[in-house]
């Protein structure tokens, strides 16, 4: 099997793939990017959290104009997994308003990027309707 | 109690034409915003303690003392500002601040941007990709992530905005936020500084090229070029001038600039509600005025989908709201609280820099009773908003004078 590596280093990769944040020990907040201190609290001490890898969508827009070189239509969202907010795009979808719907219920789901020169592919991941 | 030396007002105030001014350059636009307001308020460079100068797409160029250099180099601290779309707000603070401080009694803000054919603002992060794949970023990212992890497009993130208010509440479509477009194009057929003054019907609206749903092209703020100007004068100053310019002066009733405190969701979406709703509350507060009392409003329209969450915000309507205050007629200028008369980002066009002074411009000259054809009668309190991402959020209630 061809090396992997993460499209953002907040993607754990492997048998379960899922997302992992960096929470406050003292107020629980969760940040995808390090922190001095807690936005929240301003605590300092932070411990690895394994975000759900189902969610919500609460909020999408279906991009039909981007800049150079990003393909469209996507469908990006707010997905509420288990009371933590993730941004991501929807996946495995048709990107339009009558198959992408607010409250929709969605699991995470990875996808190849690229291979680069070295033979190493990209994983990047989306939601994708749960039982769809 | 506050004392007529605490008091702040608008002495004189000045918007260029918005739209695209080919043979201008940002120095030629601030300097006719300027001249404006001086001539407006009866004064003069050498009248001025302070200048509060904002300008965002060449934020390090310096704009004030270009400014002082085409119109009078007085020496005076010049402070400039560079605070998202909501610069031009924040530049009035500064005007607004050191007037009420004492350090000086008159000061001058202005906003200036050149923004025609500019496109999108933002996304395109995404490069080509390399050839070997290294993490990088806060994120150590591999790759650009626009468009593979959501949005970075304003369109986009605004779409989101509105479709979570949806969410949460209810009753929103791509109608009805179109519908809110068709309002603010009908408004701006009346302003003769807008940008675009073509009424637009709802057909037409959801017809036009989709950016990025539910937001069309015409449900988009306008790119273009204008500056907007205001002179600050403290109550006591303007006691010492002429009847005249008191009769016309426009009361700051209050002037507030908060930032967005820490939400569990704000680093995946902005927030744009909490600290609105923050600069609002301490708005109505520090002026004695609740949202009833207003007579007009200027929001942040920079989408169609951001006007719905702020009439929620500035407490126009109760909390979830929204959608039933927006389809009642409310805030067409025919309704109880006409928001956005001038046509809004989206019809009057959005300058970035200039539009926290533009909107203060548009209430001011309602409450002088000058706004010609699109005159709301008998206007006496009103109030304007911007939010800039990142974020910040301007609030500046404004009164008729006694």
């Amino acid at each position: 099997m061809a090396q992997q590596i993460p499209l953002v280093d907040y993607l754990v990769l492997g048998d379960d793939p899922h997302l992992v944040a960096h929470e406050c020990t003292a107020c629980g907040a969760r940040f995808f990017d390090r922190r001095n201190a807690c936005a929240n609290c301003e605590a300092t001490a932070f411990a690895p959290a394994a975000i759900a890898t189902t969610g919500e969508v609460r909020a999408f827009t279906i991009v039909a104009f981007a800049a150079p070189g990003v393909p469209v239509p996507y469908v990006a969202a707010l997905v509420d997994c288990g009371g933590t907010s993730v941004r991501a795009n929807l996946i495995n979808v048709t990107p339009d308003p009558e198959h992408v719907t607010l409250g929709m219920k969605v699991r995470l789901a990875t996808e190849l990027i690229g291979t680069d020169d070295e033979g190493t592919e990209a994983i990047g991941f989306g939601f994708e309707p749960l039982g769809g | 109690m506050t004392s007529a030396s605490d008091e702040l007002w608008i002495l004189g105030i000045h918007m260029t034409k918005f739209g695209k001014h080919h043979d201008m350059d940002l120095v030629d636009l601030a300097a006719e915003a300027v001249s404006g307001a001086l001539a407006d308020g009866g004064v003069t460079m050498k009248d001025m303690g302070v200048i509060g100068a904002g300008n965002l797409m060449a934020a390090n160029a310096g704009i004030g003392q270009q400014l002082q250099k085409q119109l009078g180099q007085t020496g005076i601290p010049v402070y400039n500002v560079a605070n998202a779309c909501a610069t031009g707000a924040t530049a009035l603070r500064v005007a607004c601040m050191a007037v009420k401080s004492g350090e000086c009694d008159m000061g001058l803000a202005f906003g200036v941007e050149k923004l025609s054919g500019a496109g999108l603002l933002s996304g395109g992060s995404r490069k080509s990709d390399s050839t070997t794949w290294t993490p990088s970023g806060r994120y150590g990212s591999v790759a650009p992530v626009d468009g593979r992890i959501g949005t970075e497009i304003m369109p986009g993130v605004f779409a989101q905005i509105g479709m979570e208010y949806g969410h949460k509440y209810g009753g929103t479509s791509f109608e009805l936020f179109a519908k809110i477009s068709e309002k603010n194009h009908s408004h701006s057929t009346l302003n003769p500084l807008a940008a675009y003054s073509k009424a637009m019907s709802l057909e037409q609206i959801m017809g036009d090229v989709m950016i990025a749903y539910p937001n069309t092209r015409p449900m988009c703020s306008a790119n273009c070029d204008g500056a907007a100007a205001a002179v600050v004068v403290s109550g006591a100053k303007l006691k010492t001038l002429s009847l005249e310019q008191q009769r016309r002066a426009v009361k700051i009733s209050a002037s507030i600039l908060t930032t967005d405190p820490w939400e569990e969701s704000c680093q995946i979406l902005p927030d744009v509600n909490t600290l609105t709703r923050n600069a609002a509350t301490q708005a109505y507060e520090q002026a004695g005025v609740g949202p009833s009392d207003l007579d007009l409003v200027e929001l942040h329209d920079c989408f169609a989908t951001a006007e719905l969450v702020h009439y929620d915000n500035l407490m126009l309507c109760d909390v979830g709201g929204a959608v039933d205050f927006f389809n009642s007629g409310a805030t067409w200028r025919t309704g109880s609280t006409p928001v956005n008369v001038s046509g809004g980002l989206e019809s009057k066009g959005h300058p970035i820099a200039a539009t926290g002074i533009a909107n203060v411009w548009e209430v001011a000259t309602h409450l002088r009773g000058e706004a010609g054809d699109r005159q709301i009668s008998g206007a006496k309190v009103g109030l304007t908003h911007v939010i800039g991402l990142g974020s910040a959020c301007g609030v500046h209630i404004l009164e008729k004078a006694a």
